[in-house]
């Protein structure tokens, strides 16, 4: 089934090792610890077109790499947002425009582009699980006739830890998608709703048998939503999940990433539901 | 006896919680009840106080509040139209045993929970019919808490 996934498997024919210089053009504060920057070639070399789900390489000079999904790609701006949760991220989201930076890949297989036209979508993204998926809600939007319904549910632990705000009032105002975004808990000043992600899903509205789901977000959230989505009859090989496992090569040879008989970097990071269900259930895989 | 307004036990009938239910058991569940309107900001139940209603919601949206002296007022669940608040009206010792207030406008029908209880009592089918809806809401309740303490967004 890995053939019908958005990218190339990430094998070291196809893309460099080596990270190519590139510059950060601009930085958006996400949240208090969460950064969108977008990074531009410094020279004449730039990595290949990446494809929804895919992720990249980031180097911060000094001090490492970090797998980091690509939240968009536009007219050769690369976008990443970063959360601060470690001495490399912490990096990452304190570059300022102007600032040197190593990218390299795209890496890895995307999200089932080519599996879900025609048929409902459904994206279900907990916390930072919203960027990896909105390269593939882009295309879906610039195609729209192309799909069926589209669904959107997107969870956060509380509002301050939503992403991209403005985006999100912009997707609530079209006629062509349903969002519902809810908060594990939140204050009198929070109007909507209230109650973990899969809470929502009874209300999402798609022909089960016709759809496709992506998820992406922490792996326990992940597996919770994709049981959801399975009990209400979507078949668990079209639940596609977004797995992130300390990748370091990002090309299937250091085996850090290694989840069962699967190199997430290479094999993945999108994997089918069917394919993973008996795996998330083996405790400390 | 109390009267029943055919307005409100049609819509009784038509909450997706009783849909379908023994229509005598629908008549006596309308015996006494309301509708009412709550609007935004405003309590639809305050913490220890008597529950002396079933409130089924209608449209609109109501937060479920957990409050300590020391921090702020939280939410940790709302509930929308279709769905059911509480179920303190049902279990002794009759209080609410949280604060629920109306997020906007919210328009509710409320049972009235001393009918209930006897009616349920006496009719054995009728209770067990209830309860088997019930009880769906309060796995589904206690579900939801496990997955929220196992802190889906933990880094």
């Amino acid at each position: 089934m890995l053939g019908d996934r958005t990218g190339s498997p990430g094998g070291a024919s196809d893309v460099p090792l080596a990270p190519l210089p590139y510059q950060v053009r601009s930085v958006v504060r996400e949240t208090p610890d969460t950064a969108t920057v977008a990074v531009v070639p410094r020279g004449s070399r730039r990595i290949g077109p990446t494809r929804p789900g895919q992720f990249v390489m980031l180097y911060a000079f000094g001090i490492g790499e970090s797998p980091i999904g690509v939240s968009d790609e536009t007219d050769g701006v690369l976008y990443h947002t970063v959360r601060d949760a470690g001495r490399i991220t912490h990096a990452l989201t304190r570059l300022t425009p102007g600032d040197l930076l190593g990218v390299r890949g795209p890496y890895g297989h995307g999200w089932p582009m080519e599996a879900a036209r025609g048929k409902d979508v459904v994206i279900v993204a907990g916390g930072l699980g919203l960027p990896p998926l909105r390269p593939a809600l882009r295309e879906i939007l610039r195609d729209r006739d192309a799909y069926g319904r589209l669904e959107i549910v997107y969870g956060a632990r509380t509002p301050k830890d939503l992403v991209y705000y403005a985006e999100l009032q912009e997707w609530r105002r079209r006629a062509d998608l349903r969002l519902q975004v809810t908060v594990d808990a939140a204050g009198r000043d929070w109007y909507g709703d209230v109650g973990v992600v899969t809470t929502r899903l009874p209300d999402a509205r798609f022909d089960p048998e016709r759809t496709v789901a992506f998820v992406c977000g922490p792996e326990i959230m992940m597996k919770f939503t994709a049981q959801a989505l399975v009990g209400r009859g979507v078949p668990a090989e079209s639940v596609w999940v977004s797995m992130e496992r300390n990748m370091k090569c990002a090309i299937g040879l250091c085996g850090h990433c290694q989840f069962g008989p699967s190199f997430v970097c290479r094999d993945g990071p999108v994997l089918s539901y069917g394919e993973l269900a008996p795996r998330l259930g083996v405790r400390e895989l | 006896m109390s009267e029943i307004s055919e307005e409100v036990r049609e819509a009784i009938g038509r909450h997706p919680f009783f849909a379908g239910l023994d229509p005598a058991f629908v008549r006596e569940a309308a015996v006494g009840a309301e509708p009412r309107t709550f609007g935004p900001g405003t309590l639809v139940a305050r913490e220890g106080t008597p529950a002396e209603t079933f409130v089924l919601v209608v449209a609109g949206k109501i937060a479920l509040e957990v409050g300590a002296p020391d921090r702020p007022t939280l939410t940790v669940q709302t509930i929308g139209p279709g769905e059911v608040l509480g179920w303190s009206w049902l279990l002794p010792p009759h209080r609410w045993r949280f604060d629920a207030r109306a997020v906007k406008e919210t328009h509710v029908l409320a049972l009235r929970g001393d009918r209930l209880r006897p009616a349920l009592a006496a009719h054995p089918a009728w209770g067990f019919e209830f309860l088997r809806r019930f009880v769906p809401v309060l796995a589904e309740r206690l579900e939801n808490t496990r997955v929220q303490l196992v802190d889906l967004h933990a880094r």
